[in-house]
């Protein structure tokens, strides 16, 4: 197995209050240090609620945000952050929201084109005939090329966003909800595309969502987020069904499924832990059925063989 | 529709664009006209009245011809005045470009300049400006552009910041664009239009500020004319001879007045907000323009719909949102409807209590019966107190549906006084006793709260206790919890379930969410381009789907727990509304459909299992309880 990706100790901190002299009036760590494997031709999922980092550690990834801390390794060498040019050639991402993501202005064959003059230096006929090659892998058809952004479904907009982020012949993409924005019968149309476009040209996969469903139909691992922080690490398959963390046992058990009768997981009303206010310990411990007096007063690390949870009182101690 | 079209439907800014093209188009051709000499003096015939011999418009002070000297001014007055326009946009949008684009402390620096650039007044830094250059043309043309550069620095400044955050932006940074490149080919595309109507917006503003300095004498310099020393040189005989003022003032009135009318024009035209209509201001209640037989109450639904047809009207477009859709609740029970974007399960929502927006939106047919009364037909009175009061509506997004300016307490104590007579006091005691109904926390502090100190689940419940308010029989649920996190999705869906055990409410829940569906429905109907395509007991309908588009549509959703695997995709997408294929609209997609399917309008038969289709999955004539027994 060779590492395709490498987070070690990787983390941002945003300044809130900002002011024009001395320094701002608070700090918030959207990301706590993380440390990630992925290996070359594995997909790994990253799943968690609204504000729990996952943005920010994608965009940290691609180099459209710079990490307040800790590097980023792509296939052994440090990521330079410096030449869009030599990074954008590494790594690539898909946007959550396939329309805005394309400039209103420009046609299909100019957005297309871009990656291919400013990354690789092609001329007019290479253009021409890998663009007619990406539109091939992904299913769509050439015309397409000369029109312009608002005149494509979402489903449609997103695999020309696919496309563009082919065209940079990155070996990584990272997904940033890319389904999330489409109707359930494109969305399987498009995932579908994605596994096969994977299989064919070897790529490796970070996918975020929200949905767990999605998550688990993709992914080999899934890293489980909450609060800025991975709490639970572990196989696909595993994970959701006999989850080791509390958080992601409570997320499995939120998830509407089909026969399963409807319950609150959780009876308290419980909100979320305030960033600006981060609390002491384990940042779950408010809203945990196990927590005791160790969860307060330290940080758990991720722990465990095949499946690691940071929790002291994890659901499966033995895993 | 095309730019000109839309300017031209605009009078004024079209009488503006002739009178603009006939000054410009004279200014033109000036040197080719057969004119006198606008500098040769001729003292022995000064102040010549108008429509004198050889002097169409007279002479002035120094016996100049005025005709010839008014299109000669008029011609320097439209270059200079076009010229400082050009100049100050050009450098306000470049510097309000950089500061949009790299925000942070240039864009600090470089706005806090403009800022104080602005705090001058404009005729005072003109002034100083030619003070310090000295008084001629070229230097009033330099003051001008120079104090309306932060007029454009700003205007495109704000455009710039939304821009800058596109995640198009994002994108081409990432395909190897520099920064330089990306505000040439991202940026700048997508600014010209605002810089355009900032520039038709302020020409003729410039034109006049240009007239105000050759006036003052800081512009051009005699003998030259233009407008402003024309007016300035006529002032001393502003009594004895008015002609001489009278000329270049109306010229100045007919220029600025034309610019700014075609200016206007430019901007309505342009302005995507305007183009698309959103100025003009919806009808109370939705149009109802229905033709044939007004269906008749029937059944014991408290709430039914009986063949509601809903169109949109755009230009010559007919969009059939909702093809005669036929559904009943019933008190207690929980109706789903699922669909895809665009099926119209909105549109059914909304027309149930008129609030389809018209213009386009009109009620071409059918019936939506409460308590057997038909709201379709119902007057606006009728309507509006029926809303909330006995029909209430939960949306999607409560942070557009909750005004921002006001507590929540206050707006669920006007939710209530809206429909009954009581006291400020009595309205807030029944408010705090909704917000404990929808089990928010510490109500009494919560009443004094604004929607965006709330997370979105507690706005959500907001927005429940809201349509609980007036004790409504039927609550219709538009996506409810599409914009929650699962967590919090989980509770607001028993929050919904227990209200409705416990007050008998009848609720219409719409969802694309199949498993959000089966936690809550007793009932779900599947609609596809605008029609019902298979409705049902819950459970029944989600383990043996008799339509082939409910059966794929539940094999393309993944669900959790199955592990990794391949997804059975539908093909294609939903037909547009406005070219619906003739039968089955979901033919072109399915893999049974035959000649028949393409052909013949598709009925929705069976009994408490209905479906549209000629050749279902199962057979609907079964009956739904041995269906529901054996499938356990």
């Amino acid at each position: 197995m060779t590492v395709a990706l490498k987070l070690e100790e990787l983390s941002k901190t945003f300044a809130v209050g900002k002011r024009l002299f001395g320094p701002p009036k608070g700090r918030v760590h959207a990301v706590h240090p993380v440390t990630l494997e992925i290996a070359s031709g594995e997909t790994l999922g990253i799943v968690g609620e609204s504000g729990c980092g996952k943005s920010t550690l994608a965009r940290m990834l691609v180099g459209l945000l710079e990490p307040s801390g800790g590097h980023i390794e792509i296939d052994g060498e440090p990521l330079d952050n410096a030449d869009p040019a030599v990074f954008g050639k590494r790594i690539q991402y898909v946007f959550q929201d396939p329309i805005s993501s394309l400039n209103p202005r420009k046609t299909i064959r100019q957005i297309m084109e871009v990656p291919l003059k400013r990354l690789h230096r092609m001329d007019k006929a290479q253009r021409a005939a890998r663009i007619s090659e990406i539109f091939s892998q992904v299913n769509l058809r050439e015309e397409f090329l000369d029109r312009y952004p608002h005149e494509f479904s979402g489903g449609q907009a997103q695999r020309i966003g696919i496309a563009r982020a082919l065209a940079a012949e990155a070996r990584i993409l990272i997904l940033d909800e890319p389904v999330s924005a489409l109707d359930v019968s494109v969305q399987a149309q498009v995932l579908n595309l994605l596994a096969d476009l994977k299989a064919r040209l070897g790529l490796t996969y970070l996918f975020i969502s929200h949905d767990l469903a999605v998550v688990e139909a993709v992914s080999d691992r899934v890293a489980v987020l909450y609060f800025g922080s991975v709490v639970e690490l572990g196989r696909a398959e595993e994970v959701f069904a006999h989850p080791r963390h509390p958080y992601t046992r409570l997320l499995a058990d939120s998830a509407p499924v089909v026969g399963r009768a409807l319950t609150a997981p959780e009876g308290r009303e419980t909100e979320l832990p305030d960033p600006l206010n981060p609390p002491r310990g384990c940042a779950f411990r408010a809203r945990c059925p196990n927590a005791g007096p160790r969860c307060a007063g330290e940080v758990p690390m991720l722990d465990g063989r095949s499946q690691q949870a940071a929790c002291f009182h994890p659901l499966h101690p033995g895993a | 529709m095309s730019f000109l079209a839309l300017l031209a439907r605009n009078r004024l800014a079209l009488a503006g664009l002739v009178v603009m093209a006939l000054v410009v188009a004279l200014a033109l051709v000036t040197p080719l006209l057969p004119l006198a000499d606008p500098d040769v003096t001729d003292t022995g015939n000064r102040f010549l009245p108008p429509f004198s011999e050889g002097a169409l418009l007279g002479t002035d002070h120094l016996g100049r011809d005025l005709l010839s000297r008014l299109l000669w001014g008029t011609r320097l007055s439209l270059a200079v005045g076009f010229a400082a326009a050009v100049i100050a946009a050009v450098l306000g949008a470049a510097v309000g470009i950089v500061a949009g684009y790299y925000g942070g402390r240039v864009d600090n620096l470089i706005m806090r300049g403009v800022d104080m650039l602005m705090a001058f007044p404009y005729i005072l830094l003109a002034l100083a400006i030619v003070a310090a250059l000295g008084p001629g043309l070229l230097n009033a043309l330099i003051a001008v552009a120079a104090v309306n550069i932060p007029f454009f620095a700003r205007n495109i400044r704000g455009i710039t910041v939304g821009i800058a955050h596109k995640e198009f932006v994002d994108a081409a940074k990432l395909a190897g664009m520099g920064d330089g490149r990306i505000i040439l080919s991202e940026v700048l595309p997508n600014v010209i239009p605002v810089i355009v109507i900032a520039m038709s917006t302020t020409v003729g503003w410039m034109i006049l500020e240009t007239a105000g300095l050759s006036f003052l004498g800081l512009g051009s310099q005699p003998p030259q004319a233009d407008l402003g020393s024309m007016l300035g040189e006529a002032r001393s005989a502003l009594i004895t001879n008015p002609h001489t003022s009278v000329v270049p003032g109306m010229m100045i009135l007919v220029i600025v007045m034309a610019i700014n009318l075609l200016g206007d024009g430019v901007r309505d035209a342009l302005d995507p907000r305007l183009r698309s209509g959103a100025l003009s201001r919806p009808m109370a209640a939705t149009m109802v323009r229905r033709e044939g037989p007004v269906p008749q109450p029937e059944g014991e639904a408290l709430l039914a719909l009986r063949e509601l047809r809903t169109e949109f009207h755009v230009k010559q477009r007919v969009y059939r949102a909702l093809g005669g859709v036929s559904l009943g609740v019933r008190p207690g029970e929980c109706l789903g409807i699922i669909g895809e974007s665009g099926s119209g399960k909105s549109v059914t929502a909304l027309s149930v209590m008129g609030l389809v927006a018209s213009p386009p939106g009109v009620i071409a047919g059918g019936a939506v019966h409460y308590r057997g009364e038909d709201l379709v037909g119902a007057t606006y009175e009728r309507l509006r107190s029926l809303r909330g009061r006995e029909i209430a509506y939960i949306f999607q997004d409560p942070l557009a549906t909750l005004h921002p300016l006001y507590t929540v307490g206050d707006q669920l104590a006007e939710a209530i006084r809206v429909h009954r007579g009581v006291s400020r006091g009595e309205a807030r005691s029944r408010t705090l006793a909704l917000l404990r109904d929808v089990r928010i926390p510490n109500a009494e502090s919560r009443l004094d709260s604004y929607p965006h100190e709330m997370s979105g689940g507690m706005r959500q419940r907001v927005g429940i206790a809201m349509a609980l308010a007036n004790d409504p029989q039927v609550i219709i649920a538009d996506e409810p919890t599409t914009a929650l996190d699962v967590t919090v999705q989980a509770q607001i869906l028993s929050l919904l379930d227990t209200l409705r055990r416990e007050k008998g409410l009848a609720i219409v829940f719409i969802t694309h969410d199949f498993g959000v569906v089966a936690q809550l429905c007793d009932r779900v109907a599947v609609m596809y381009a605008g029609r019902i395509v298979e409705e049902g007991p819950t459970q029944a309908v989600l383990e043996t789907p008799a339509h082939p588009y409910t059966r794929r549509l539940i094999a393309c959703v993944p669900e959790l727990g199955e592990g990794k695997r391949v997804l059975h995709a539908i093909p294609g997408l939903p037909p547009a509304v406005d070219a619906l294929p003739p039968g089955c609209a979901f033919a072109p997609r399915c893999d049974k459909a035959a000649e028949a399917c393409r052909e013949g309008d598709v009925a929705l038969h069976g009994g408490a299992r209905k479906v549209r289709c000629l050749f279902p999955e199962t057979a609907p004539e079964t009956d739904p309880e041995t269906a529901a027994e054996a499938a356990q």
